[in-house]
C-alpha cells in the first residue's frame, strides 16, 4: 500500500527536525483541554505522536485511494446539467473516506468536533493529497474556510455550523470574485439588502467559484449602498437553498476534478459573518491568507508527484544504451527540481509555523485577556511576517510547481506529451496555482510592502542570531553575501523614492527575497543532515548568479523598458 | 436489528520482507525477525462486518490469538471502528498450526457468548491454507460460506453472499449464526479514524513494552486496560494438550522467499494459428493441462 507521508524523505526530515514547541503550546493552550475530550493530547510528545498518526492516514487515503483514482477524475471531470453539480465518481469516493477517517475538521477545534490539527500539519496534509490529485485538494482544502466562521462568527453561528463542517455533512466555498471583480476585489457589486424585519437579502452574480454548488458559502457582497471601495464589503454566510442557482461551471485547462462554479444570487436570504464593512479589509483577509498558503502547499505537492515521476523515468528510460538519467542536461534538470521542491517546502513549512503563532497569539488573547500586553507586541511581528511570508511562499511555490511540471514533461519526451503518462496532467493542474487566489504578480505586489518596510531584514538577522552557523560557516557566508546584494537592491530602490521605478521592479526584488529566505531556510536545515548541506549548497551556487545578475539591471537604473514598452506592445509597422 | 459480530484477526509477517532467518529450528514462524503487518484479507472481513454494522446496526467483536504485541493488530481494529477487541494471548498457544489455533478461538469464541457472524479473512498471508476459518465453523458446528466477495443482502435471521467458486461464483443464503470468510475482493478497508487513533494509541502500552514471557506473568494484571482484554488458556476454558504445539499435528519442513519474475517475454500473433501454438507451448511447459 503507497503512502505519501511515510514515503516521504523530507516531508519526514521537518517532522523530526522542525521546532514545533511554540505552535503546540498555543495550539493546545497548555493543555488545557485533555479532559475535555478523549483524543486531546497530555504533552508535547504526544501531540508530535498525534500529528504524525493523523498524517500518517492522510499518507494512506492519498496514496493507495486517491492517486490510483486521479486520471478517472480527470478525463470524468466535474459534470453539470439541469442546474445541478456532479462530482467525479473518484472524488466523491475519496471524500467519504477523509470524512470516515475524520479528517473534515482538520483544523476545527475539538469543542466542534474538529481534530484541532495546526496549519502546520494542514500544509502537510494538503501537499499530501495535492500530490495524489490536485483537484481533490480544493474540496479537502476548502474546509480552511471554517476557520473563518470559527475566527469571526457569533457563538451561535459556530454551534451551529462548524460541527457540520468537521463532520463533513457539509462543504463549503468563498464566493469572493465577480466577472469584472478578479485582482480587485474592492469593486465587488453584488448586493447585500436589508429585508424589512432585518434579514439579509443577496442578488448578483459570483463567477470563478470554487465548489460553489457547496452548501455554505462565504459570501462577499456590498452592504453599504452608494459605496465603492472595499470598505462598503461585509462577509456573509448563505446556506444553500432554490434561491442561489448555479448557471454554469467552467470548462478548464486543469483541476478538472473540482467544479468552478457561476452563481446567481436571487434575494437569498443570508446572515452577516462578523461586523459590517470588514467583509473585506479584515474577513477576506484572513480567508484569502488561508488560501495562499493552502495554494502553496499545493504546488508543492503537484511538484512533488511530477518530479517522482520524472526520476522514475529517466532511471528507466536508455537512449544510446544508457539511462538518460546519466547524461547532464538531464540529471541537472532533476537536480534543479529537487532543490526547488525542498526549497519550496522550507518555506511553506516556516510561513505555516509563522501563521500558526500569530493566530495563536490572537487566540490566546481572547481567552486570556490578562495577559494581551505581555503579548502585543510578539503579535505584531508575526502579523508582519504573516503577511510577508504568505504571498512570497504561494507565489515562488506556484511557479517552482510551474517550472517543474515543465521540466518534468521534457524529461519525459513525447510520451511527456500525452495522456499515456500522468506529467501532462500535473502540468496542466500546476498552471492554475499561480493564478488563483491571486497571481503571482498581485503575491509581488503584496510582499513589496514588507519588503520595504525593512520585515525580511529583521527575520534573516533573527536567523543569523537564533541559529549557530559555525559548522557550515562558508555555506553560510555565501547565504549572507546573497543578503547583502538584496539589501543594496532594497536601498537603492528606497532611496531613488521613484514609484515607476519600484513597480517596474517589484517582482525582481520579490524573487530576489525568495532567493534569500529559501538560502537562510536551506542552511538551517543543513545544521540536520549532511544530505542538506548539499542542497543548500547547489541551491545557493545558482541562486547567488540570479541575485547578482538582477541586482545589476536594478543599479542600472535604465529606464528604456518603461520608456519604450508601447512603441513595441502598442504599435506595428 | 443489531446483528452480533465475531472478527478473527491476525498480525502476521510481511511476507514480502522474508529473509534468511524467517523460519526457526522447529519449523515454525520465527515472527522476531519479520515486520508485522494485519493480515490483509482479514482487514477485508473486518471492513465487512464495519459496512454491516453501519447499515444495520450491531456489535463487531475483534479476536486474535498471537503473542502480545498483536495487540497492535487489535488496536487497528478499535481505529477502525471495532466495538471490542480480545487478545488471546498464552505461552501455551506458541507454535499453533491450524487445527490448534481453530480450536483456541473456538473455545474463546464460545467464551464471548451469543453471536450471530462470525467473519474471517479467507487466509492468511503466512501459511496460506485458508483453513483456520472452516474449522472454527466445524468445530462450533455451524454454516460456513468461505470465499465470499460480497454480501448482497441481510434480513433478521439470515446473510445471502456471492461466493466465488472456480468457474465463477454462486449466491448462497445461510441462516444465522454463520461464518464466513471473506476475499480481497469483497470491499476496499478504510483507514485508521483519526479520532479514534488518538483515543486509543497509548492504551495497553505496558502489554506492548514487555516481552513475551515477563508479559504473560503481567497478563492478569493487564486485563483490565481500557478495551483490551486478554484472555489465557484458562479464560477460555482450553484444554491445554490440545492448544500449542502439542495440539499440532503439522510439522513444516522448510519455508523460503520464492520470488517468480517475468524474464523474458514473447509475442504471439493475435490469429487462432498463434493462440492454438501458445496453448500447445503452454501445456507441454506444464503450466496448463
Amino acid at each position: 500500500m503507497d503512502n505519501f507521508y511515510r514515503d516521504n524523505a523530507d516531508i519526514l526530515f521537518h517532522m523530526r527536525n522542525q521546532d514545533l514547541t511554540r505552535v503546540i503550546d498555543l495550539r493546545e493552550d497548555g493543555f488545557s483541554n485533555k479532559e475535555d475530550s478523549p483524543y486531546a493530547p497530555k504533552d508535547q510528545a504526544d501531540t508530535l505522536d498525534n500529528y504524525d498518526r493523523v498524517l500518517e492516514i492522510v499518507g494512506e487515503i492519498a496514496g493507495s485511494f486517491a492517486a490510483p483514482r486521479a486520471r478517472e477524475v480527470d478525463e470524468e471531470g466535474a459534470t453539470f446539467a439541469d442546474g445541478k453539480v456532479t462530482y467525479p465518481k473518484g472524488i466523491r469516493e475519496t471524500i467519504a473516506r477523509l470524512n470516515q477517517a475524520d479528517l473534515a475538521g482538520f483544523t476545527t477545534a475539538r469543542e466542534y468536533g474538529g481534530i484541532n490539527m495546526p496549519m502546520s500539519i494542514f500544509s502537510t496534509a494538503i501537499e499530501i493529497i495535492s500530490r495524489a490529485d490536485a483537484s481533490l485538494m480544493l474540496v479537502f482544502g476548502l474546509q480552511g474556510l471554517s476557520d473563518t466562521i470559527g475566527k469571526f462568527g457569533s457563538k451561535e453561528q459556530k454551534e451551529r455550523l462548524l460541527p457540520r463542517f468537521a463532520s463533513g455533512e457539509v462543504m463549503g466555498s468563498m464566493a469572493l470574485t465577480e466577472p469584472d471583480s478578479g485582482s480587485d476585489l474592492q469593486s465587488v457589486m453584488l448586493r447585500a439588502q436589508h429585508d424589512e424585519d432585518g434579514t439579509w437579502r443577496l442578488n448578483g452574480v459570483k463567477r470563478f467559484i470554487t465548489n460553489g454548488c457547496g452548501d455554505v458559502s462565504l459570501v462577499m457582497a456590498r452592504s453599504e449602498e452608494g459605496s465603492t471601495s472595499g470598505r462598503g464589503l461585509s462577509l456573509f454566510i448563505y446556506e444553500r437553498d432554490q434561491d442561489m442557482k448555479v448557471r454554469r461551471i467552467e470548462h478548464k485547462l486543469g483541476i478538472k476534478g473540482s467544479p468552478t462554479c457561476e452563481l446567481q444570487f436571487n434575494n437569498a436570504k443570508a446572515e452577516l459573518l462578523g461586523k459590517r464593512k470588514l467583509g473585506l479589509i479584515k474577513y477576506t483577509i484572513y480567508l484569502m491568507n488561508g488560501a495562499r498558503l493552502a495554494v502553496a502547499a499545493q504546488s508543492v505537492g503537484i511538484a512533488e508527484a511530477a518530479y517522482r515521476d520524472a526520476y522514475a523515468y529517466a532511471k528507466d528510460r536508455d537512449q544510446f544504451k544508457k539511462p538518460i538519467c546519466d547524461f547532464a542536461v538531464i540529471y541537472e534538470m532533476l537536480t534543479d527540481m529537487k532543490v526547488a521542491i525542498e526549497a519550496a517546502r522550507s518555506l511553506v513549512y516556516e510561513t505555516s509555523r509563522i501563521v500558526d503563532i500569530k493566530e495563536g497569539i490572537e487566540d490566546r488573547i481572547e481567552k486570556h485577556p490578562d495577559r494581551a500586553a505581555d503579548l502585543k507586541a510578539d503579535l505584531k511581528r508575526y502579523t508582519k511576517l504573516a503577511s510577508l511570508f504568505t504571498p512570497l511562499a504561494k507565489s515562488s511555490a506556484a511557479e517552482m510547481a510551474n517550472k517543474v511540471c515543465y521540466d518534468a514533461i521534457q524529461i519525459h519526451g513525447g510520451v511527456g506529451f500525452t495522456s499515456e503518462f500522468n506529467v501532462e496532467r500535473y502540468y496542466r493542474d500546476a498552471r492554475i496555482t499561480n493564478i488563483y487566489e491571486g497571481t503571482t504578480q498581485l503575491q509581488a505586489l503584496a510582499a513589496m510592502g514588507g519588503i520595504i518596510a525593512g520585515v525580511v531584514s529583521e527575520r534573516l538577522s533573527e536567523y543569523e542570531e537564533n541559529n549557530d552557523f559555525s559548522s557550515i560557516t562558508e555555506l553560510f557566508q555565501a547565504a549572507q553575501k546573497m543578503r547583502s546584494h538584496l539589501e543594496m537592491a532594497i536601498s537603492y530602490i528606497k532611496e531613488k523614492a521613484d514609484p515607476v521605478y519600484q513597480e517596474f521592479h517589484t517582482t525582481r526584488l520579490v524573487n530576489m527575497t525568495t532567493d534569500v529566505i529559501h538560502a537562510y531556510l536551506l542552511c538551517r536545515d543543513a545544521l540536520h543532515s549532511e544530505r542538506k548541506k548539499t542542497v543548500a549548497q547547489l541551491f545557493i551556487n545558482k541562486a547567488n548568479l540570479r541575485i547578482k545578475s538582477t541586482l545589476d539591471y536594478i543599479l542600472a537604473d535604465d529606464h528604456s523598458l518603461i520608456d519604450l514598452h508601447a512603441e513595441v506592445i502598442d504599435r506595428e509597422d | 436489528m443489531g446483528l452480533r459480530m465475531i472478527v478473527t484477526v491476525k498480525q502476521v509477517p510481511d511476507t514480502h520482507n522474508v529473509s534468511g532467518d524467517a523460519m526457526k529450528e522447529d519449523g515454525t514462524v520465527n515472527r522476531a525477525a519479520l515486520p508485522t503487518i494485519f493480515n490483509p484479507e482479514d482487514l477485508n472481513a473486518l471492513e465487512e462486518a464495519l459496512k454491516i454494522k453501519e447499515s444495520t446496526g450491531g456489535t463487531v467483536t475483534c479476536i486474535s490469538m498471537g503473542p502480545p504485541n498483536a495487540v497492535d493488530v487489535l488496536k487497528e481494529c478499535l481505529y477502525r471502528g471495532a466495538d471490542d477487541v480480545i487478545l488471546i494471548s498464552d505461552r501455551r498457544f506458541a507454535g499453533a498450526d491450524t487445527l490448534a489455533t481453530s480450536y483456541a478461538l473456538k473455545c474463546a469464541i464460545e467464551q464471548v457468548g451469543e453471536y450471530d457472524l462470525i467473519l474471517c479473512g479467507r487466509q492468511a498471508i503466512d501459511g496460506d491454507t485458508a483453513q483456520v476459518g472452516p474449522q472454527i465453523a466445524e468445530k462450533l458446528n455451524i454454516n460456513q460460506l468461505t470465499c465470499v466477495s460480497a454480501v448482497t443482502a441481510i434480513d433478521e435471521q439470515s446473510i445471502t453472499a456471492k461466493r466465488s467458486v472456480e468457474d465463477g461464483y454462486e449466491i448462497v443464503k445461510s441462516r444465522f449464526p454463520v461464518l464466513l470468510t471473506i476475499t480481497a475482493t469483497a470491499n476496499e478497508p478504510r483507514t485508521a479514524n483519526a479520532k479514534k487513533v488518538m483515543t486509543y494509541k497509548n492504551i495497553g502500552k505496558e502489554i506492548c513494552n514487555t516481552s513475551y514471557d515477563e508479559s504473560y506473568m503481567a497478563a492478569e494484571a493487564c486485563a483490565v486496560l481500557n478495551h483490551v482484554k486478554e484472555w489465557n488458556v484458562e479464560t477460555i476454558g482450553a484444554d491445554p494438550i490440545q492448544c500449542g504445539l502439542s495440539g499440532s499435528p503439522t510439522k513444516v519442513k522448510k519455508i523460503q522467499s520464492v520470488v517468480l519474475a517475468g524474464c523474458e517475454s514473447k509475442q504471439v500473433t493475435n490469429t487462432d494459428a498463434g493462440v492454438t501454438d501458445l496453448v500447445h507451448e503452454l501445456i507441454k511447459e506444464n503450466i496448463i493441462g
